[in-house]
């Protein structure tokens, strides 16, 4: 579905496709404006594989990366990002900084904001934090992710890697498996994937697949095998063992057995389903590691690809709005 | 000092009426209530009463109810009192008709010793223009480990005994405090809450508090605490009130303890009467309280229980918190809202909303705290002392928390629409606030 432009700069995204300040999450996104984000990322693919990658879309504009939580494949996505689109990229280890000092989130927000960036991509371990901080400042905030409520470019790239790989993005079922409760990119994927009209399961065991999401229209399912049969994607969630207070699952072994993707369980899926991880994966405890290897089924690298584009994509449509709210402001 | 309500819409919880009359105040007592037409020169003959002695208020067919008796009010003296002290508190129950307030002791230090209950005391009569009974800690700092001395803090004032949002959770250690306040004749007040259950918790699990990716706890939490404290309380006999009962499965449990005769009462709080959960919304650390703003269902069934008498008392659980502690993402931000102000103009949503009538609402308000700490007030009743709200139900306005008399101004209800206000209050016959 990819829909080569001869130059991604002069993508023809109007603004009230996407009309947004931020980025903060897939929640207050239409359908349409996911499209849009999409179809433009499917350009920066293009131009990511050439082999003079740059843009000035972002030129002239200064992105701070603020990750209050480790990371290092999302923090160096959304740098290469940037870099690409000709903006200026800092990044901001806020563990080590004054968080430690005793400064609220909101004065670290302040004092930001004092400097004149443009683009914030920030991470935080608290959910709703992200949205807190954007009410606070004057430039565009994109939510890397915030405590266990959302993940939007994750399920962003999540979605374009489905669609350039099924061809469509609309009437698939779709296999999340393992840690859906303490996990963003669940939710971010559970609420973008809905929105285009799939059909989802969560597949997990109760403690970490809690009864209430089958109110958001998903399936629930808690023996594998029964929940992957006939899916056409498979989307693995990394059992995040530092979110854990203990008590979720008796052990590790246990957990692959009964919940570890390995080829077995996945000859129930569709003989095409496509195998997903957001990493950084767990071999051996949610999935094989000759299933993540496999380059018939995995598409996890081009997730990773993908990602960039993706990045670059809702960076560009931020900066649009941005620059056009302040021409706005300077013309009235 | 002798004053006559006149033309007055009388709230009296005690008889369940609501209906206009006059209302005769001497010496600070309620003398007597009189029927509608009393003739003013008329009734001062019969009683012998020196007319031009008499202030003759006119209510304008205006409500004349019981001053409100709020259990659970936190003054943050001694340790924040940057946040409220008893000077702004007792200005903030002025303005909303609350003539008592029973204050926490989860202060910075706890008030858990007859020193620290004299200092608190000694503040509240110099400051105070409402009535002020403390309560004292159950256990030492209010660290569940050793009982307080509850009967020096008795003789020193205190009027009940809790550990407020801290349960005791060691269950040999509560065991022994029931019994020992039992022999003391003391009320000992508790927070039903499984501890380790809702431990980290910011929202009460559901739909919302997934989407939201917030800490959540079952409601169970709530019954499976109460359903420990009536299993003590048979037990030791003591004297219980719940703090607050905010959930619809913790009622049959609380229902059948009345019914065995257990000396049990139970409280809610305005907040839970009349927000819910998904007015959290985009992370508004305003709405977080504790427990948790409950379901939509959860609000009806525990209304429906105040207005059954099942739940027995309505609290503003006024706890103040400067902008800082709240301006923080949601799970990090302190749990509490200031409410006395707001305590009665929310109250009136219940009452427009045709959930609960007036006589109803004072009795959840005024007469059953009142009676649970056997005071004498809390009612229209000859010999009463003359604590009054004089409001009017359908005066309309928008809330500006700067507006506030509390020092912390964290109010939910910010912005919003309301309707019922206090035109005056009167503390044993005296006026202590008007509305210009």
């Amino acid at each position: 579905m990819s829909s080569p432009m001869s130059s991604p700069t002069s993508a023809p995204i109007s603004p009230a496709s996407f009309d947004h300040r931020h980025l903060l999450g897939i929640e207050s996104l239409r359908p349409h404006e996911i499209t849009a984000i999409l179809d433009l990322a499917d350009s920066y693919v293009d131009l990511n594989r050439r082999p003079e990658k740059h843009s000035d879309a972002l030129a002239g504009l200064t992105q701070i990366n603020m990750f209050f939580e480790n990371s290092t494949r999302t923090q160096a996505s959304f740098e290469i990002a940037g870099k690409r689109l000709g903006a200026d990229v800092m990044n901001m280890a806020m563990q080590a900084s004054s968080i430690k000092k005793g400064e609220t989130l909101i004065d670290t927000a302040m004092t930001l904001n004092a400097m004149h960036p443009d683009l914030l991509v920030v991470r935080h371990p608290h959910s709703g934090a992200v949205d807190l901080l954007s009410q606070k400042v004057n430039c565009a905030v994109l939510n890397a992710g915030d405590g266990r409520h959302e993940h939007p470019t994750q399920a962003l790239l999540d979605a374009l890697t489905i669609r350039r790989a099924k061809g469509r993005l609309h009437r698939l079922n779709i296999a999340i498996c393992g840690d859906v409760a303490h996990s963003r990119v669940a939710r971010s994927n559970l609420i973008l994937l809905g929105k285009m009209e799939n059909r989802i399961r969560l597949i997990g065991p109760p403690t970490l697949v809690p009864g209430q999401f089958a109110e958001f229209g998903a399936e629930i399912y808690d023996d594998m095998r029964e929940g992957l049969k006939d899916v056409d994607v498979v989307m693995m969630l990394r059992l995040q063992k530092e979110r854990m207070d203990g008590g979720f699952i008796p052990s590790e072994r246990e957990y692959f057995h009964r919940y570890g993707l390995d080829a077995e369980k996945l000859s129930h899926a569709k003989p095409d389903a496509i195998v997903m991880h957001p990493g950084p994966m767990n071999r051996g405890v949610e999935i094989d590691g000759t299933i993540a290897d496999d380059i018939n089924r995995s598409v996890i690298q081009e997730q990773v690809e993908m990602g960039v584009a993706v990045r670059m994509a809702a960076m560009d449509l931020l900066a649009q709005n941005l620059r056009k709210s302040r021409s706005d402001a300077a013309a009235g | 000092m002798t004053l006559l309500f006149t033309n007055a819409r009388l709230i009296n919880p005690e008889a369940g009426t609501d209906s206009l009359g006059a209302l005769l105040v001497q010496d600070g007592k309620i003398a007597e209530t009189l029927p509608e037409g009393t003739e003013p020169a008329q009734l001062f003959r019969a009683r012998n009463i020196d007319a031009s002695a008499v202030e003759i208020i006119d209510c304008g067919g205006k409500c004349l109810a019981p001053g409100i008796v709020d259990i659970g009010v936190k003054v943050c003296e001694p340790g924040e009192r940057h946040k409220e002290s008893y000077k702004t508190a007792g200005l903030a129950a002025a303005a909303g008709g609350v003539t008592t307030i029973v204050t926490r002791p989860d202060t910075a230090p706890a008030i858990d010793s007859p020193e620290t209950l004299e200092f608190v005391t000694r503040r509240a009569q110099e400051d105070a223009p409402v009535h002020v009974l403390p309560m004292a800690a159950l256990t030492k700092g209010r660290a569940g480990r050793e009982m307080t001395e509850i009967g020096f803090l008795m003789d020193a004032g205190a009027v009940a005994f809790s550990d407020c949002d801290h349960v005791v959770s060691d269950t040999k250690v509560f065991s022994r405090a029931l019994t020992y306040a039992k022999s003391c004749g003391a009320l000992v007040i508790a927070h039903p809450q499984e501890p380790l259950l809702s431990a980290g918790a910011a929202a009460t699990s559901g739909k919302f508090a997934a989407l939201r990716g917030l800490p959540a706890v079952s409601p169970m939490a709530e019954r499976m605490g109460l359903d420990r404290d009536i299993a003590l309380l048979e037990m030791t006999g003591a004297k219980y009130h719940a703090d607050q009962i905010t959930t619809a499965r913790a009622l049959p449990a609380l229902e059948r303890a009345k019914a065995n005769g257990l000396d049990i009462t139970a409280g809610t709080s305005i907040h839970h009467l009349t927000l819910n959960e998904l007015d959290v919304a985009d992370y508004r650390t305003f709405f977080k309280v504790k427990p948790p703003l409950r379901s939509e269902e959860d609000r009806l069934a525990v209304a429906e229980a105040v207005r059954t008498g099942l739940i027995d008392t309505i609290s503003s659980m006024h706890t103040p918190q400067d902008e800082e502690s709240k301006r923080l993402p949601f799970e990090e931000a302190a749990a509490g809202a200031v409410a006395l102000e707001t305590l009665l103009p929310a109250a009136m949503r219940l009452y427009h909303a045709d959930l609960l009538d007036l006589p109803v609402l004072f009795r959840a308000l005024a007469l059953n705290p009142a009676k649970r700490l056997g005071l004498a007030s809390g009612r229209l009743a000859a010999g009463a002392p003359a604590d009054l709200v004089l409001f009017d139900p359908y005066l309309p306005f928008v809330m500006d928390r700067f507006q506030l008399k509390s020092k912390s101004q964290n109010t939910p209800y910010d912005g919003q629409r309301m309707q019922g206000r206090v035109l005056a209050t009167y503390v044993t016959g005296t006026p202590v606030y008007r509305r210009d």
